[in-house]
């Protein structure tokens, strides 16, 4: 039995047995569907083995919904534990699990394959390609994050979740003080997951660089691609230093090194350096593509070009070399010297000059502009205000004397929140609205929709606003409990119904998807939105070699110039297309990593062994298989494409 | 004959034992930590240049220029990343 007692929770509740029962009720009830729709070999043939970038899209989509419901369950319980003074909801433990688990579940994965998602889907379709440049190491990218993630979330129920915060700081997150594998399964997870990111930046940064249509310089691409290069290169340098530190870290916790120990010569604040060497750049790996999709929407609906192209692509080039400049402002508390601080205060104010310098291209965009009011722009007008309160907080806090005093509070808690919530996660919801009817052929209901972007908007102010105040007045962050006697009860509870309230409005987002798919009308034309940019060009919905002759491109608005202007962007006549072959090596190599991954994080040396004997031997089959892709012939393409226009 | 003699690659190969020899001798001769670094730094530096170019191919397509700028990019990047630290984790403690 000994062997088994490491399986066990450390910590068990009544609400994680039944999240067990839960989890296994699930995965019964989707075995048992797939079976008896007969639907494992439509899965197998069109999903699990697919290296369309347009599929790989909606299932970064799907994953990244799943977790912000994860996620977001976490957020509630968090609140309703600090509604009131001295709660017992949760004890200490499961709140240190939840915020643990919260903060990784929502920037890792849930923001990350939102990008992701608009990376895949959007950038090929944007720059006239017919796929990314490596469709397989794409497909690869996919289910590693997917595996990863996974791994990540039977934590809770298998062993026992991490409970040493998102950032994972030692000595608290060493073997002395988190014995449990909670910690491991950050570690390994976070590995997988991050391999496939890193990956995904190479592909992107090859598919900008190589794919682009012809006539599309690098100053005519569209600003979306734009953000999505500088968010890429930001990735490939970023990526690897979370790579190394995780690899510390395991050899701490595994392997008896002393990266992190506070005796034998380990220095404890060396990971909350290197963390935060990553950390920093990955916040703008997350802002720069949001940023990107507002500036197609705004843009779009205000119905004229976007203003000062050449400042924004400046100002993101900028920010990708400073966004490694400033990490050492999460930590100005941490003891060095005022030299030290005031070289960071000062980069850190310095970003926000280019990012002050996009909200005002932002607003002259709109100054001359015939704004219509979508949702996604009604997303896109309640950013601005919103995170600019965020950005200002930012540049409080990163005057290093004045950190003494917000560091570590609510006040922080506010700030990260309210950069990301109006910022990433309100420019996924205005893309998932814009780009909804090029993937699924109808449009999402716009009355909910806008109804939604309220509710969530004020859910968000009275959630995050009183953060700011009791913040100030000293309530500290990650602490599970308060006493009456600190008068944090009100701003609390009011915290707690604004969070209720944007729960509704995630709902609403849900039951959205619901009535559309049941009542929208199908009959919408290629470009519904009547926008500038090539996705919009191909057809609705998009074939699988997405254009049937590549477009060709004299500006940064090509649909634009061929609506209004007569520009021709289709010349010639149909060629044979060469596109990739699926293959079911990504997804079943990315299988035995979750097995590596599982078997290292109990430390089982010899599944560990096998697995890793596994994967080398993917590698070299696929070094050793010959495989030059298929085409699909004129003839094809003619069905195909007189069959798309008549409908 | 001359095409097919890869005399810069094998240049190269006998220059990148010399920059090994030298690191080499950090160990074998008593020298000072100062010194002893030094030339680890300075040996590792051109090695990793050399390898980018002679053996790696750095300038010979017509992406020297995407190629060049990467490298530097990740250089400063990189120098960056040491000299905050130990200037944060370090010297200004
Ligand atoms: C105007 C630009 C910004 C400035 C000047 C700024 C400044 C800062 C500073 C100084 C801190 C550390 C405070 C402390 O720990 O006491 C911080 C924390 C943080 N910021 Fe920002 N920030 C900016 C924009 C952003 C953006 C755009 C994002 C994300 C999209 C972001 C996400 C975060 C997060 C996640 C944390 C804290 C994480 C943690 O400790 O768990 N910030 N910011
Ligand atoms: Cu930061």
């Amino acid at each position: 039995m000994d062997f088994f007692d490491r399986f066990a929770v450390p910590h068990p509740s009544i609400a994680i047995y039944a999240s067990m029962a839960a989890i296994g009720l699930t995965i019964i009830a989707v075995i048992a569907g797939l079976t008896y729709f007969k639907k494992w070999g439509y899965l197998w043939r069109e999903w699990l083995t697919t290296v369309d970038h347009k599929r790989i899209g909606i299932m970064y989509l799907l994953s990244a919904l799943l977790m912000l419901f994860r996620g977001g369950v976490d957020a509630i319980m968090m609140r309703a534990q600090l509604a009131v003074p001295d709660n017992t909801l949760l004890d200490a433990q499961h709140y240190n699990e939840i915020f643990t688990t919260h903060g990784i579940v929502m920037i890792l994965f849930m923001a990350m394959p939102f990008i992701m998602f608009f990376m895949n889907f959007v950038v090929p379709l944007q720059i006239g390609a017919r796929d990314v440049a490596f469709p397989r190491l794409n497909a690869l990218s996919f289910w590693l994050f997917f595996m990863g993630a996974m791994l990540f979330n039977i934590s809770f129920v298998v062993g026992g979740s991490p409970d040493a915060g998102w950032t994972s700081y030692f000595p608290l997150a060493g073997n002395e003080f988190s014995e449990s594998v909670g910690t491991n399964y950050y570690m390994i997870a976070i590995q997988i997951a991050g391999i496939g990111t890193l990956m995904t930046g190479i592909n992107f940064i090859t598919t900008i660089l190589k794919m682009r249509a012809p006539g599309m310089t690098l100053m005519k691409m569209p600003m979306f691609t734009w953000s999505a290069l500088i968010a890429n290169v930001i990735i490939v340098f970023a990526f690897p230093v979370l790579a190394v530190l995780l690899a510390m870290g395991t050899l701490d916790r595994q392997f008896g090194t002393h990266f992190f120990t506070m005796d034998n010569g380990g220095m404890d604040m060396l990971w909350a350096n290197i963390f935060w060497v990553w950390g920093h750049p990955e916040v703008y790996i997350l802002i720069l593509p949001a940023f990107g999709i507002y500036s197609e929407i705004i843009s779009t609906f205000a119905r004229r070009n976007l203003y000062g192209y050449k400042s924004m692509v400046g100002s993101m080039v900028i920010i990708s070399l400073l966004s490694f400049l400033v990490w050492a402002h999460h930590f100005f508390t941490m003891g060095q010297g005022a030299l030290t601080n005031s070289i960071f205060s000062i980069t850190t104010m310095a970003i926000a000059v280019p990012t002050g310098v996009k909200i005002f291209n932002w607003l002259l965009t709109l100054r001359k502009g015939k704004i219509v009011f979508t949702t996604p722009m009604l997303y896109s007008m309640h950013f601005i205000p919103l995170f600019t309160l965020g950005g200002v907080t930012g540049v409080m806090l990163a005057m290093s004397a004045a950190d003494y005093q917000y560091h570590n509070t609510m006040f922080l808690v506010a700030h990260f929140h309210n950069v990301i919530i109006p910022g990433v996660v309100y420019a996924m919801l205005a893309g998932l609205h814009y780009y909804w009817p090029k993937m699924f052929g109808f449009m999402l209901n716009e009355k909910i929709g806008k109804r939604t972007v309220w509710l969530l908007s004020i859910g968000f102010i009275l959630a995050f606003m009183p953060m700011y105040a009791s913040g100030l007045d000293g309530q500290a962050r990650r602490m599970y409990t308060y006493s009456e006697a600190a008068g944090f009860g009100l701003m609390n509870m009011i915290s707690f119904v604004g969070a209720a309230i944007m729960a509704i409005g995630f709902v609403l987002i849900v039951y959205n998807i619901y009535f559309s798919t049941r009542y929208e009308s199908r009959d919408i034309s290629n470009d519904p939105w009547d926008a500038r940019t090539l996705e919009w060009s191909t057809h609705t919905p998009v074939p699988e070699y997405n254009f049937a002759i590549l477009p060709d491109v004299e500006s940064n608005e090509a649909l634009w110039d061929a609506k209004k202007n007569g520009h021709v962007l289709f010349k010639g006549d149909y060629e044979k297309i060469h596109m990739p072959n699926n293959s079911g090596i990504p997804f079943i190599m990315s299988c035995i990593f979750f097995v590596w991954g599982f078997s290292f994080i109990f430390s089982l040396w010899i599944p560990v062994i096998v697995t890793t004997l596994g994967i080398f031997g993917c590698m070299a089959l696929r070094s050793f298989e010959q495989d030059h892709g298929r085409y699909i012939s004129v003839k094809e393409i003619e069905e195909t494409e007189t069959n798309l226009r008549g409908a | 004959m001359s095409q097919l003699f890869p005399a810069k690659q094998v240049l190269g190969f006998v220059f990148s034992l010399l920059l090994t020899t030298v690191a080499l001798t950090v160990y074998f001769l008593d020298m000072s930590f100062t010194a002893g670094m030094t030339i680890l730094l300075v040996t590792a530096f051109i090695q990793a240049g050399l390898q980018l170019v002679v053996f790696m191919h750095a300038g010979e397509t017509k992406d020297k220029g995407a190629i060049y700028t990467n490298v530097f990019y990740g250089l400063i990047i990189a120098l960056v990343t040491v000299f905050g630290t130990l200037l944060a984790m370090i010297w200004d403690m």
